[in-house]
């Protein structure tokens, strides 16, 4: 099964469980410093033997996978290869059957809640766009700004001017500025991929999840989003899910891509080298 | 203890009087039938033996009269019969004109009322009907009455029936407990204990009583005897109750489920939030009293089967107010389940009010047919009303039923596939819209059904149906939207489990906790008893 | 959108309604009920200060409603058990305060007696007390709220899912209080309470300060209410209401926002109903059936959710128009009310308020 081409990945798994101790039970826990992104080992997300199946079902089989920080990788497969799955792990969303999962070299993922997974400085962008519909575009991104995110701090909040700039610059980055004030519900789809960008940024991860995040945007759109990524690696480190092989070319010129196939890792290497590897083949062309 | 020494006088006085009016018998004793209007009540229920044990049918006059109070006394020397309108001395029967007028009321007490059904028990002894005999043996059974011995024992050896010379035994046994020859005790006793009746225990009880300083029964070894009987009767009465128990928890679960499973379509399949679903239950028991009332008067002949009747037209009118309800409000609220929530309650109080408006606020009176009356006895204190076994009956007959129609009929077919994919539904030529209709009007249908069955056992008025609707979506919850087989068993877990621990703690505080518990259980388990996980389990 | 509804909601000219308001409340209905002579034609019945005292305890109800339902989404069918509970909490004190007067003479409520109670149960202690009772108003039903907000949302329910388990709560809540044994006076209640504080609460000015307490709770609790739907906290709980997966993804844990607005609801709903008590002179455990909490419902909806104002207008719509029905034509209450359900749902989804805001606003864009 995971006979592809295998990262050789950093074999220090031994020394990465003890650190992190505390339980993701609290109601309202500052993120302390222990739980600070460590990537001195150049490695910022790695997942070591998943397992996820639902009722006897294996969405993900013994996934390995790591990526380094400041990468962009691209993720492909087929409809079913556990790409959204993967995902959800990441985030929190759904906790693996067996197997761990490392943000950096200290933070075991399978101990934080989604929101506090999203604190550490991992951003998730969904398949289908998901804004803050009622609200404004302004207001998403004021939302999904760093600060600090407990209820006592969100009733006293108060926009200070060097935030408002920051999101005025984010407005400008995503082409919203004139809908600053409309409500996100009424944009468009592309325009809501956009903004959900602009909110991921706002954030300021380290780690970007993106799910197909070219999904209903026009020709140029997409072309300018793969420009935006382009730009954003190096600073952050993006994982692109995506099934557009144009876009996928254009954002993985000389990078690693890698192609899952039932839930496990088929094959990792240069984007030829994938498209040539036998197995790809069999799987995207049928059998 | 003093009942005991007055049924022994009793019987001795019985037996004295039997001995000196049995030869001369043709009609009742002139001194017997004086006794009954005049004695005091212990000599009432002498002379009420002794006719019970010659069952002469010719004593049957009096006795009515007794039982209707017509039976006077006079002066405390002249029995006489009173109707009401003419008087005629009881023992003559030489009318009396004009009526006297110092006609004293006999005054009877309860232990009277008692001899007397036993008195006439002892004539319906030898009546042709079955029925009769059997309900004459029980109550015979529990007199215990020595002086009824031949009386038994000439039924018996004229009877046929199995289950009433079963009985008549066990009748026969209670006689001769206190028989003078210490094996027939033995053997009476052992014939009681296994009888496995509350009554037999009480006879048996009473040998071990003691009598002054001495035990009613003298002998060490027949005592013994009598307190294994009773243990062993105790054993069969213990398992009756854990079973009556199980059976009254199988009943309530077999009506949550019939109440569930209607919302089992249309919110476990459809997602609907129909919170009128108890109005269209209350609905089924109404068109169920109207069926029952329109056969009364117009076709009495088809009057014993009303509810083969009712069944149809209850899921057709609860069907069609379902089916009307989706078209005119539902259908434009999909996707809106708290909306949903909020119309369709408004429908359910428009619903109540209408229907207090047409048949008032009172209940109305919806009859068990004879054969769904009276019940199977299973055991001497286990009896399994006919109703509720039909109903059980009906709840499975409807779950195959439901389930048949959703795996394989095309209707079934296509309301899985909207449900599961409304859109792929819609394009490979569903017609999504008839289809949202038909799959509601099944489950309204089937809450009209769980109606007809409920009015066989409940009261039927306008607000029926809210009672019923926590429940329901209790049991929907619990069992797992979308699962009818988690339905199933939900309802019977919820049923029986409610109902053994009324035995522990009371009906209200039951059924808090069973509320508390399910609250608390969805907190584990949000998705109910049967889980669809996976990745599209919480969208 | 929200942003213009909000501020035209708490623009100047709102501010001078609530002043209006202030005025009429707290100067106005005291002189003409009580220094106007009965027999003029300006004179206010003490039967309208209590109507209108117990209609403004609803709308604070509603407006706890519409914190939780019209800003995050929570649909609750339970709010009834919160009021009642805050009724109950200042009925026990009610109860104490009538003393030796009842019909038994005796020191314990006169249901106590009649059940042959000897002392009071250890949860009655203290409730002679008026500060206490009004702790226990506010901690009992916070308390619950708060366990039983901190389960369901911990475990993500949410949706239709919790609105029936509410509704479960209640009508527990509903048969454990009809139970004669739990302490509270079983069916009836309590009732026929003497004094609060000393005053008769009968007496016209005991009315008339419980009705100026009433119109000052319900001021504060929509000050406060848009205090918090105008904060970031309120921009959280609408964005918790259309995407709660995103606000997670975001770094906000929902678990804790939800809680807050829904125990803090949960104690208006509370204040509501110690406030109901006294003016009203009855508690019974019918306040905790579901009808009565899927009603509060609808009077937010009636109103307009998600906009503060609407529901205490559809709190006084529906409840104005209740106390004349159920007088003038009873029987046709229920048809009315259930329509209303129906009606509102389909053609009016934003309530009054929400439609006459659209209106303005495509007037406005005309002009």
């Amino acid at each position: 099964m995971n006979a592809a081409v295998r990262t050789d990945a950093p074999r220090q798994g031994a020394s990465l469980g003890t650190s992190s101790t505390e339980r993701a039970v609290g109601l309202e826990r500052p993120i302390e410093d222990s739980r600070q992104l460590d990537t001195r080992h150049g490695v910022i997300l790695y997942l070591e033997d998943i397992t996820v199946s639902f009722d006897g079902f294996k969405a993900i089989n013994h996934l390995n996978l790591a990526i380094d920080r400041g990468e962009l990788r691209a993720i492909i497969g087929p409809n079913g290869a556990g790409k959204t799955t993967m995902m959800d792990v990441i985030t929190g969303k759904t906790r693996p059957t067996a197997g761990r999962a490392f943000f950096g070299q200290t933070i075991d993922l399978a101990r934080l809640n989604e929101a506090q997974i999203a604190h550490a400085g991992i951003g998730r962008k969904f398949q289908k766009p998901t804004v803050f519909e009622e609200l404004t575009v302004f207001e998403n991104l004021e939302l999904a700004m760093k600060t600090d995110k407990r209820v006592w701090a969100s009733l006293f909040f108060r926009l200070t001017g060097e935030a408002r700039a920051r999101i005025e610059a984010r407005l400008e980055l995503i082409g919203l500025k004139e809908h600053a004030q409309r409500a996100a519900g009424l944009l468009s789809h592309g325009q809501k991929q956009w903004l959900e960008i602009g909110m991921l940024l706002m954030q300021e991860p380290q780690l970007l999840l993106l799910d197909e995040p070219a999904a209903g945007m026009t020709d140029e759109e997409t072309e300018r989003s793969g420009e935006l990524f382009l730009t954003l690696a190096g600073e952050y480190t993006l994982v692109v899910v995506e099934h557009d092989m144009d876009f996928i070319k254009q954002i993985s010129a000389g990078r690693r891509v890698t192609c899952l196939h039932e839930g496990s890792v088929l094959a990792e290497g240069s984007l030829e080298q994938v498209q040539n590897n036998e197995r790809v083949i069999e799987v995207y062309l049928g059998r | 203890m003093t009942s005991l020494l007055a049924r022994l006088q009793t019987a001795a006085l019985v037996l004295a009087l039997g001995l000196c009016g049995s030869a001369t018998l043709a009609r009742p004793a002139p001194e017997l039938v004086l006794q009954l209007a005049t004695g005091d009540n212990d000599a009432r229920i002498a002379a009420l033996g002794t006719l019970a044990a010659s069952a002469d049918p010719d004593a049957l006059p009096l006795l009515e009269a007794l039982r209707d109070d017509a039976l006077k006394s006079r002066g405390g020397n002249q029995a006489v019969i009173y109707d009401g309108e003419t008087a005629r001395d009881a023992i003559t029967g030489k009318p009396l004109v004009p009526v006297p007028d110092d006609l004293e009321d006999v005054m009877t007490n309860n232990r009277v009322t008692v001899a007397l059904d036993a008195a006439f028990a002892a004539f319906d002894l030898a009546a042709p009907e079955r029925a009769t005999r059997l309900a004459a043996v029980r109550t015979l059974q529990e007199s215990g009455d020595p002086a009824l011995l031949p009386l038994l024992d000439k039924a018996l050896a004229t009877e046929k029936d199995p289950q009433v010379i079963d009985l008549l035994r066990v009748a026969q046994a209670g006689a001769r407990l206190h028989h003078p020859d210490r094996a027939t005790r033995l053997a009476a006793i052992e014939t009681l204990g296994g009888s496995g009746a509350p009554g037999a225990r009480a006879q048996l009880g009473s040998l071990l009583e003691k009598n002054g300083a001495s035990f009613v029964e003298a002998d060490a070894a027949v005592r013994e005897a009598a307190r294994k009987a009773i243990s062993h009767i105790d054993t069969w009465l213990e398992i009756g109750e854990i079973a009556g128990g199980l059976f009254t928890g199988v009943s309530l679960a077999s009506i949550l489920l019939l109440a569930a499973l209607g919302l089992a379509i249309t919110y476990g399949l459809m997602g609907v939030i129909n919170m009128a679903h108890g109005e269209l239950i209350m609905i089924g028991a109404y068109a169920t009293f109207l069926v029952q009332n329109l056969l009364r008067t117009h076709a009495p002949g088809l009057f014993e089967f009303y509810p083969l009747f009712a069944i149809p037209v209850a899921f057709l009118v609860s069907a069609l107010v379902g089916a009307t309800m989706e078209r005119l409000v539902i259908r434009h609220l999909y996707g809106r389940p708290l909306e949903t929530l909020l119309a369709t309650w408004g429908i359910s109080l428009v619903l109540i009010q209408g229907v207090r408006s047409l048949f008032g606020a009172q209940n109305v009176m919806v009859e068990n047919p004879a054969w769904l009356s009276g019940g199977v006895q299973v055991m001497s204190n286990l009896i399994l009303p006919w109703n509720r076994l039909a109903i059980i009956a009906f709840a499975i007959l409807v779950v195959m039923g439901m389930s048949l129609i959703l795996t394989r009929t095309r209707l079934g077919l296509f309301v899985r596939a909207v449900t599961q994919n409304r859109q792929m539904a819609g394009c490979v030529g569903v017609a999504t819209p008839r289809v949202d209709t038909l799959a509601f009007a099944l489950g309204s249908g089937v809450a009209g059904l769980a109606g007809c069955a409920l009015a066989q056992v409940g009261n039927v008025g306008p607000d029926l149906g809210q009672s019923y609707i926590i429940d329901s979506f209790m049991v929907v919850v619990l069992g797992g939207v979308g699962q009818l087989a988690g339905t199933v068993y939900a309802a019977l877990g919820l049923g029986v489990f409610n109902k053994l621990l009324e035995g522990v703690a009371g009906a209200v505080l039951a059924k808090i906790t069973v509320l508390v518990l399910i609250i608390v259980f969805i907190q584990k388990r949000p998705q109910g008893l049967f889980a669809v996980k996976g990745r599209f389990a919480d969208n | 959108m929200n942003k213009t509804l909000t501020a035209r909601l708490f623009g100047p000219k709102a501010w001078a309604a609530l002043l209006v308001f202030a005025a009429v409340t707290l100067v106005m209905v005291p002189v003409l009920n009580l220094a106007v002579p009965a027999d003029s034609a300006f004179h206010l019945s003490t039967y309208w200060v209590t109507l209108i005292g117990k209609i403004m305890c609803y709308a604070i109800v509603a407006l706890a409603m519409d914190l939780v339902w019209g800003y995050t989404g929570i649909l609750s069918l339970g709010h009834g058990i919160f009021f009642a509970l805050g009724g109950y909490g200042m009925g026990m004190y009610l109860m104490r305060a009538i003393g030796r007067e009842g019909n038994y003479q005796s020191d314990l409520p006169d249901f106590m007696v009649f059940l042959n109670w000897k002392t009071l149960p250890w949860y009655w202690q203290g409730t002679e007390h008026f500060l206490w009772a009004l702790a226990l108003v506010v901690l009992v039903p916070g308390l619950l709220a708060f366990v039983f907000g901190y389960f369901a949302f911990r475990s993500r329910i949410k949706g239709v899912y919790f609105s029936i388990i509410t509704q479960a709560l209640t009508y527990a809540a509903m048969l454990l209080f009809f139970r004669n044994e739990t302490g509270f006076g079983g069916n009836n209640g309590f009732t026929d309470f003497k004094r609060i504080l000393g005053f008769a609460i009968t007496a016209p000015e005991t009315r008339v300060v419980l009705f100026g307490l009433t119109a000052t709770a319900l001021m504060g609790a929509l000050l406060l209410g848009r205090f918090i739907v105008t904060s970031k906290l309120g921009r959280v709980l609408a964005a918790i209401r259309d995407a709660e997966s995103r606000v997670m993804f975001s770094g906000y844990n929902p678990l804790p926002y939800k809680l807050f607005i829904w125990t803090l609801s949960a104690v208006l709903c509370a204040i509501a109903g110690a406030l109901y008590v006294p003016q009203v002179g009855i508690i019974n455990p019918g306040e905790m059936s579901p009808a009565n909490s899927i009603e509060i419902a609808i009077w937010t909806a009636v109103g307009g959710r998600g906009t503060l104002i609407g529901p205490l207008i559809g709190a006084g719509l529906i409840n104005g128009v209740k106390s004349w029905f159920t007088v003038a034509f009873p029987e046709y209450w229920l048809y009315f009310l259930g329509l209303i359900f129906i009606l509102v749902t389909l053609w009016l989804p934003r309530g009054v308020v929400g439609q006459l805001q659209s209106w303005f606003s495509k007037k406005e864009k005309r002009a």
